[in-house]
């Protein structure tokens, strides 16, 4: 059989020689790989204090994203949650009544919207089918808790405040905007 | 009289806080070699460099439930750690820490007892802390705990020979047995006149007393004893909070009283070059004797480290075969050939 590498060695069980059989010569050529090894700069990063440099189209925590005027894209049409291999995201759908234009975008809304942060895998799916531009995949890292109900993150953490809201442009790739262009699908916008 | 118990009460006060402390800081020094020796950074989250960290290993020991088991002899469950812990406390009296301190014209020697069988009384102390494991290992009544009591003994009291037999040959070339007289033997070093220490005479009792010494304290590559992968635990298996906290404590201080004697033994104790060359005063050169004595300790407390984060553990036989049929054989011809040399020496020679 043809090897992958070239680094691959034939065992053979062969007796030790006598230099093999003291340990002592081996035991100074560990000990001197791991002298060596003193002296090298760790590869930890230590994690608060300094963050790793993460990918452009890095898959965080969710955000559900409210339109120009302020009001939530999302409309409770349960995609997101067919998408979602891990039946992560459930929701309940509720009717906009009078008054709340300024809150919902359109008639239909999410009166709870659950993620299962224990659950989801990240894997965007959820963002893919959103229909309405509604949830995104951010860049921010999932904070961390002891409990586990703590992880079941409802619409206080996933809906973007009015007054600091979420960048998700890198998350808006050539597909999404081609998709903008689309004139029979203007009422997304 | 009241006035040399108040000089040993010091001295004793003195060197058991010195003993905690030294054990307390290997704890954290062998976590931090630990991670220095594999490209990591080890505990830094506690004080400036992670430096309370034995503090607060400590006091999470003190805060963990206390199990006895209620298949487990009670007392001797008990007496298991602090047999351990006491023995290994015990064996630092011996030790030379450091030469003699004139106040007043009186002379202070630095070490509590200066038995003239100090070696055998290491040896004593050493042997008994076998009891520790095994009667730990017994009481709790589960069966890895006995595996590894057995194992430690076995393992002990066949490396103690190998270790006795290496240090016969050091004794053939001191001519005594107390550690003080070694140390003073090893006196000057490199300088005006040359004497060296005594691991120049007696390098291959050196490297058999070093090996014996980390199977003795129950160190990696011997610590099979506890090793995790056959045993859970070992002996302290069904050990927890502060009992657990002695055995391990125990171990440091072993580690801690082994490297004084490696020391004082085969490099010179207190002694360092030069010493009386350079016209200080007695009191100046026994502190700085002192300092080197403790940068002596410290080194072969990282030495033994360095082993143990660079070589994996033997197999049972393996380690067996090495005490038995190596170092034993390899210890009787180093005392035959030292006895020759010392004859030729004395009869022939002068």
């Amino acid at each position: 059989m043809q090897a992958l590498t070239n680094r691959s060695k034939v065992v053979v069980k062969k007796q030790m020689n006598f230099w093999e059989r003291i340990y002592l010569p081996a035991i100074l050529g560990g000990i001197v790989i791991t002298i060596k090894h003193l002296f090298r700069k760790s590869s930890t990063v230590k994690y608060p204090e300094t963050k790793r440099e993460i990918s452009q189209i890095w898959r965080g925590q969710h955000v559900l994203k409210r339109d120009d005027q302020g009001a939530e894209r999302c409309t409770a049409c349960g995609l997101c949650a067919v998408a979602c291999p891990a039946e992560a995201i459930t929701m309940v759908a509720a009717e906009r009544v009078k008054g709340e234009e300024k809150l919902y975008r359109e008639e239909k809304y999410a009166s709870t919207y659950e993620i299962n942060m224990l659950r989801c895998i990240f894997c965007g799916l959820c963002e893919e089918a959103c229909p309405k531009e509604a949830i995104f995949l951010t860049d921010r890292i999932l904070p961390t808790d002891y409990g586990r109900g703590e992880f079941v993150f409802g619409k206080d953490k996933l809906v973007e405040p009015v007054d600091e809201r979420v960048d998700v442009t890198v998350r808006q790739t050539a597909a999404v905007l081609e998709f903008k262009t689309h004139k029979q699908y203007s009422h997304n916008k | 009289m009241i006035e040399f118990f108040i000089y040993k009460a010091i001295l004793v006060v003195a060197i058991f806080a010195i003993t905690l402390f030294v054990a307390a800081y290997s704890t954290y020094a062998e976590r931090k070699v630990a991670a220095f020796l594999q490209d990591r950074v080890g505990p830094d989250r506690a004080g400036p460099f992670g430096m309370f960290q034995p503090l607060a290993d400590g006091l999470k020991f003190m805060m963990k439930e206390e199990i006895i088991p209620d298949f487990a002899n009670k007392f001797l469950f008990i007496l298991g750690p602090s047999i351990a812990m006491m023995t290994a406390l015990m064996a630092g009296v011996v030790i030379p820490w450091g030469n003699s301190l004139v106040i007043d014209g009186k002379e202070y020697f630095l070490q509590i007892a200066d038995l003239n069988v100090g070696i055998l009384y290491v040896f004593a102390v050493v042997s008994i802390g076998v009891y520790g494991i095994m009667i730990g290992g017994w009481a709790s009544n589960n069966k890895f705990s006995l595996l590894g009591a057995i194992r430690a003994s076995a393992q002990m009291i066949s490396y103690e020979i190998a270790m006795g037999l290496s240090i016969i040959a050091l004794i053939i070339t001191t001519g005594t047995l107390s550690l003080r007289e070694i140390s003073m033997l090893q006196t000057g070093g490199v300088g005006g006149h040359w004497n060296f220490w005594n691991v120049v005479y007696q390098p291959v009792g050196f490297i058999i007393f070093l090996i014996c010494a980390f199977a003795e304290t129950n160190r990696t590559p011997f610590d099979l004893p506890e090793c995790e992968t056959e045993l859970v635990g070992g002996y302290h298996t069904e050990y927890s909070s502060m009992k657990l906290a002695l055995y391990l404590f125990a171990e440091y201080i072993n580690m801690f009283i082994s490297s004084a004697v490696i020391s004082t033994l085969y490099f010179g104790g207190f002694n360092f070059p030069f010493m009386n060359d350079l016209g200080l005063d007695h009191n100046t050169i026994t502190i700085v004797g002192s300092l080197f004595f403790f940068a002596k300790i410290t080194f072969f407390i990282f030495f033994f480290m360095w082993i143990r984060w660079t070589i994996p553990r033997f197999r049972y036989d393996q380690l067996m075969n090495l005490g038995w049929k190596a170092l034993i054989p390899l210890a009787v011809i180093n005392i035959f050939i030292t006895g020759l040399v010392i004859i030729i020496k004395t009869h022939y020679l002068n």
